[in-house]
């Protein structure tokens, strides 16, 4: 059994206190909420693409620690990332969450989030920031629900 | 702390009927403090359960041989059961649902379908409620026209009577209302607020689902035109419940669902319908579920419902004492009147994560919205953390959610 150190380690707590690129953008070209109803977290996250390419990314969330986490580790890892680069890191970290090893290829930062997969009732908090962030790409208007 | 006074010895030792919470939970004692969501179930009611389908089952009201007339008497038996339970004046006065929010949805549709409701009247809930109290009345409002007011509650949780009649008006055609709230635990004074309903003509349904494993409920006494509970949070299975309703109203109001058992004559012109219950009971009902939840009545009525209510309120206001003296916790409603749930946040940490934290302390209790979104919107809150309690919970459960809170502190460095 993985220890729960493992989950919340220093650079989660790190992130969830003091997410980066908190706030909202001025004129982001794309703009969606998320929401996990079985927890209450939100997120309103901004992004600006231009050319294919993800200029700034922003965030409102109001979550638990790993929510926030995954949104602010997320979003520093967006920027000057191709949309096709976005989708697959989405990709790669759903297949280090729920696929059948814990492979961290080209994830990065996002690395610490590995002990996710251990909590299956956790791995929608997780999730939530990314699929709130592929409705952005896609400007979407509703919610994203994780459920 | 010191073992809470006013213990009863008896019920003390009602946790070793329940096997399940003998099971370990991630290497340590389960200390189950989830019952509100559903309770676990004594082996009087799984006995009862094996004993009925091993010797007495068929279907009801149907078969002139034997076995099906026995396994009619038990399922009417257990009907009798839950009458005498509330207090009612008349077995068919008891209709069986799947639980109460079936129940529920029966008495929003079939008033909605009544042409009792004219658009324009009103119906008042509390903001304490329930989904299961909100969205039937909901969907019954865009079909009748109705409006929908929400009594407030206070800021430490208390729904008084005033506070209902404030939004009483003469439009006012019914109050729907939690006996006892799944959020706070808040025991609304729903005596006083059916005496004052009945008085001005105005129908009451309660939703009893937290109220029953915790107190005596008399539905005569309490004035209430409807009144309903969930077998699975009073230790009987679940798919299983209750609704309470006056004779004349069960009587005057239409069918709901169409089916067999609920006909007297059917032509492709024209249906004549039972009387109640049967009339609101169409199809095969759950028939064994019905026998588990008398099983489980008669369990509980073995301790008296005095002895229980005032056993857990002992152990009940020591969870509240201990969980007031940590650091960094909140309470989210400290009512006059409480019964069965504490709900509570932490400082900087999520409840989200707090239950992570203690489920592998073993410690179960529920985090999230607790289907009462407004109540959660009441205090300003996203989700609690809900501690709540049964006929075997001992203050030592109370003692592991403390020190898991300890462990949550530890890891999250506050
Ligand atoms: C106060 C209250 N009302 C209604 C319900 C709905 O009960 P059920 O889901 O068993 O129909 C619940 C259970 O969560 C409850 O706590």
């Amino acid at each position: 059994m993985i220890d729960l150190r493992d989950l919340y380690q220093e650079v989660i707590l790190d992130h969830s206190r003091n997410p980066r690129n908190a706030g909202r953008l001025t004129e982001p070209s794309g703009t969606a909420k998320g929401h996990n109803p079985l927890c209450g977290d939100l997120i309103t996250l901004d992004v600006l693409v231009e050319d294919g390419v993800i200029r700034d990314v922003s965030f409102d969330a109001r979550g638990c620690a790993i929510s926030v986490a995954t949104a602010s580790i997320m979003s520093d890892m967006l920027k000057d990332k191709t949309l096709e680069e976005a989708h697959d890191l989405f990709r790669r970290f759903q297949k280090m969450l729920t696929g059948p090893d814990a492979e961290a290829e080209g994830l990065d930062k996002l690395e610490v989030l590995a002990g996710v997969r251990e909590f299956p009732m956790r791995v929608k908090c997780a999730t939530l920031p990314f699929h709130t962030l592929r409705a952005a790409l896609d400007n979407e208007p509703g919610t994203v629900q994780t459920e | 702390m010191n073992a809470p006074a006013g213990q009863n010895p008896e019920i003390l030792a009602a946790r070793d009927d329940f096997p399940l919470l003998a099971r370990p939970m991630n290497g340590r004692p389960l200390a189950f403090l989830d019952s509100a969501a559903s309770a676990q179930k004594p082996r009087a009611v799984l006995d009862g359960l094996r004993d009925f389908y091993e010797s007495e089952y068929a279907n009801v009201h149907r078969g002139v041989y034997l076995l099906s007339a026995q396994a009619t008497d038990r399922y009417e038996a257990a009907r009798e059961t839950v009458r005498r339970f509330l207090n009612a004046g008349r077995p068919e006065e008891i209709v069986f649902t799947r639980g109460a929010t079936e129940a529920i949805n029966l008495v929003a549709e079939t008033l909605g379908r009544s042409g009792r409701l004219e658009p324009d009247d009103e119906i008042v809930l509390t903001v304490l409620e329930h989904h299961s109290n909100i969205v039937p009345w909901q969907l019954m409002r865009d079909a009748t026209g109705v409006r929908i007011r929400a009594a407030a509650a206070d800021q430490d949780g208390n729904v008084d009577v005033e506070a209902v009649f404030r939004e009483v008006t003469d439009r006012t055609k019914l109050i729907a209302f939690s006996h006892v709230s799944n959020t706070t635990g808040t025991v609304l004074p729903a005596r006083e607020i059916c005496h004052r309903a009945r008085e001005r003509g105005i129908l009451t349904l309660v939703d009893g689902c937290q109220a029953v494993p915790h107190a005596a409920v008399d539905v005569a006494d309490l004035a209430c035109d409807f009144y309903t509970f969930s077998g699975h949070k009073l230790y009987g299975p679940s798919g299983i419940g209750a609704l309470y309703g006056r004779l004349d109203l069960l009587t005057s109001l239409p069918p709901w669902q169409g089916g067999g058992s609920m006909i007297e004559e059917v032509t492709f012109e024209r249906t004549t319908y039972a009387p109640p219950p049967a009339r609101y009971e169409a199809g095969t009902p759950n028939i064994a579920g019905a026998v588990g939840l008398a099983a489980a009545i008669d369990y509980v009525q073995r301790f008296g419902s005095e002895n229980i209510q005032r056993h857990e309120s002992a152990v009940l206001k020591y969870g509240v004492d201990r969980l007031q003296a940590v650091d960094g916790v909140r309470l989210i409603g400290t009512p006059r009147h409480r019964a069965g749930s504490i709900s509570f946040v932490m400082d900087d940490v999520h409840p989200h994560d707090v239950g992570t934290v203690l489920d592998r302390e073993g410690v179960a209790v529920r985090v999230g919205h607790h289907c009462a979104q407004p109540a959660m919107r009441h205090f300003d809150v996203p989700a609690t953390i809900r501690a709540s309690l049964g006929i075997y919970t001992h203050a030592s459960d109370f003692d592991a959610l403390v020190e898991g809170l300890g462990k949550v502190k530890e890891l999250f460095q506050l």
